[in-house]
């Protein structure tokens, strides 16, 4: 179901997203740490793509900086050839957990960047957005009423709504447990399908980004450099337990450097 | 395990009425036991609350008092709440403006009362005065800390759908910063009460506080005296039940976690 104002995007057009020499220096009291080196990354349009590195890497300094809340020390991003400079409801950031408002029903957080809309283009928005992430019937309620799963398929419904260009998750199943978290990853699929937004998802579960991602960028220990790409050439639904799946992950697992034989 | 009604009825009502009327017997028994000519009996006491209301004097002075309280409370609120959310937005102003709170917040109202009475002369703008230095300090330091205490990642999220400042500050932070300040208002309601009482001793000749100490100088009636304090306590009881009615509103209620 498409709804007027949100265009599907067309995968075979020119870099959505574009990182270029990147590099994030901290300056602290006493001494600077480098946490980005020198990224080179293109994301084209409608591609899913996992950020998977060691713990404390940098990721998640990547996705500030690729989302306009951290202003690099050098080099730039640019999503469609236009220069990221700050915070955008064109790219939408999505937290691991407690990023929806409280004071707010799902339907208000849902609506939460919608204030531009006329009543009723946002009233359409927000029941398709309800629809999509199968909150229907929660409408009303707050988000203290609301399992964490829950609250992550609404932050993920907050984020789209705005129609952002690109979604960046930063661990977003994180804090859930682990029967929560296989279960978001197939809704994550399913409402990227239907929708074919650019997604970039910081994660550290090797399954997840073998699962979900069209490639995975293994990113090194700090300062981050970007040290394999690795495309995963499986269609959807992916079979986990193929052969080729298998070879995939153990790949994934070399890349980071951890022995797949424990 | 999920109590029975009457678990609950018994600890909510059948107790504290309990409580209530063993106080009241101690307190019958002590001044009948202690033979005090001064003190009044539970009973006295009731004789003075019918012979006020039957005088027509208590809802006078109950509406004068309770006339202070609110428009003393509500500039209050109108000054503290703005006051601390600029506070808490800005700490560089508030690490300028701080040292002046913190001097002037321990200074009770109280003492305030003889420069409110050059200022303003005896009548309510005294007593008003009063009520609002004892509830604006509480407010401010809520508000300011509530602002201050909004988990980052609230204001990213508001940023990130492009909030200019006015409105992530509408939008953002005030929702989340108003459970705190509702805290405040609360306790700040609280001290008001309590300042609108010893005010009307001094300041003016109206009210609960003007009842309790004319009734004590004209006549030594401390029936009228017991009578007047357990009207303040029951009025300051209600006010307070009024606002906790106010923590169980929905978009309020995730930051009571009693209430939850």
């Amino acid at each position: 179901m498409a709804l007027p104002g949100i265009a599907i995007p067309d995968q075979a057009a020119a870099p959505k997203l574009q990182v270029t020499n990147l590099g994030v220096v901290f300056q602290g009291n006493d001494k600077t740490i480098a946490a980005l080196d020198n990224i080179n990354l293109e994301i084209s349009d409608g591609e899913f793509v996992c950020l998977v590195g060691p713990s404390g890497c940098g990721k998640s300094t990547l996705l500030n900086a690729m989302g306009g809340f951290l202003s690099p020390t050098s080099g730039s991003v640019s999503i469609d050839g236009e220069l990221v400079s700050g915070p955008d409801s064109r790219r939408i950031l999505v937290f691991q957990e407690h990023g929806v408002f409280p004071w707010l029903t799902v339907e208000g957080n849902i609506g939460f960047g919608l204030a531009k809309l006329s009543r009723s283009e946002r009233a359409q928005r927000i029941a398709h957005y309800v629809e999509l992430v199968q909150l229907q019937g929660f409408e009303r309620s707050y988000p203290s009423d609301l399992s964490g799963g829950m609250k992550q398929r609404l932050q993920v419904a907050r984020a789209l709504a705005v129609n952002p260009d690109v979604l960046f998750l930063d661990e977003p199943f994180g804090a859930l447990d682990s029967i929560t978290r296989v279960m978001m990853r197939g809704e994550l699929l399913r409402i990227w399908q239907a929708e074919r937004r650019t997604i970039l998802c910081v994660t550290h579960d090797i399954d997840e980004a073998v699962q979900l991602a069209d490639r995975v960028v293994v990113l090194s220990s700090r300062p981050a450099r970007i040290q394999n790409v690795l495309t995963i050439d499986i269609p959807h639904p992916r079979n986990i337990s193929s052969p080729r799946y298998l070879t995939l992950r153990d790949e994934l697992l070399k890349m980071i450097g951890l022995a797949y034989e424990i | 395990m999920k109590r029975s009604r009457q678990e609950n009825l018994l600890e909510k009502w059948l107790l504290p009425l309990v409580a209530v009327a063993v106080l009241l017997a101690v307190w019958h028994y002590s001044v009948l036991m202690t033979g005090t000519r001064v003190f009044p009996s539970p009973l006295s006491v009731w004789r003075g609350i019918l012979e006020l209301l039957h005088k027509h004097v208590l809802w006078a002075d109950i509406s004068d008092s309770l006339r202070r309280v609110v428009i003393g409370f509500a500039a209050a609120t109108v000054v503290g709440v703005p006051l601390g959310l600029c506070l808490g937005w800005f700490p560089s102003l508030h690490q300028v403006v701080n040292p002046v709170l913190e001097l002037l917040r321990p200074i009770s109202p109280i003492a305030w009362i003889p420069v409110s009475i050059i200022f303003f002369g005896i009548g309510d703008p005294a007593a008003i005065f009063l009520i609002f230095l004892g509830s604006v300090f509480p407010i401010v330091v809520a508000a300011a800390s509530g602002v201050s205490s909004v988990p980052p990642l609230f204001r990213r999220a508001g940023r990130n759908f492009g909030l200019t400042n006015a409105q992530l500050l509408r939008r953002v932070i005030f929702p989340a910063a108003l459970p705190q300040i509702l805290i405040g208002l609360r306790i700040s309601l609280g001290i008001a009460w309590l300042v609108v009482v010893a005010a009307e001793m001094i300041a003016v000749d109206s009210g609960l506080g003007y009842l309790v100490i004319d009734s004590r100088n004209s006549g030594k009636r401390y029936d009228l005296v017991v009578a007047a304090m357990l009207i303040i306590g029951i009025i300051g009881l209600v006010l307070d039940s009024v606002f906790r009615l106010v923590e169980r509103i929905r978009s309020v209620r995730w930051g009571f976690r009693h209430a939850a």
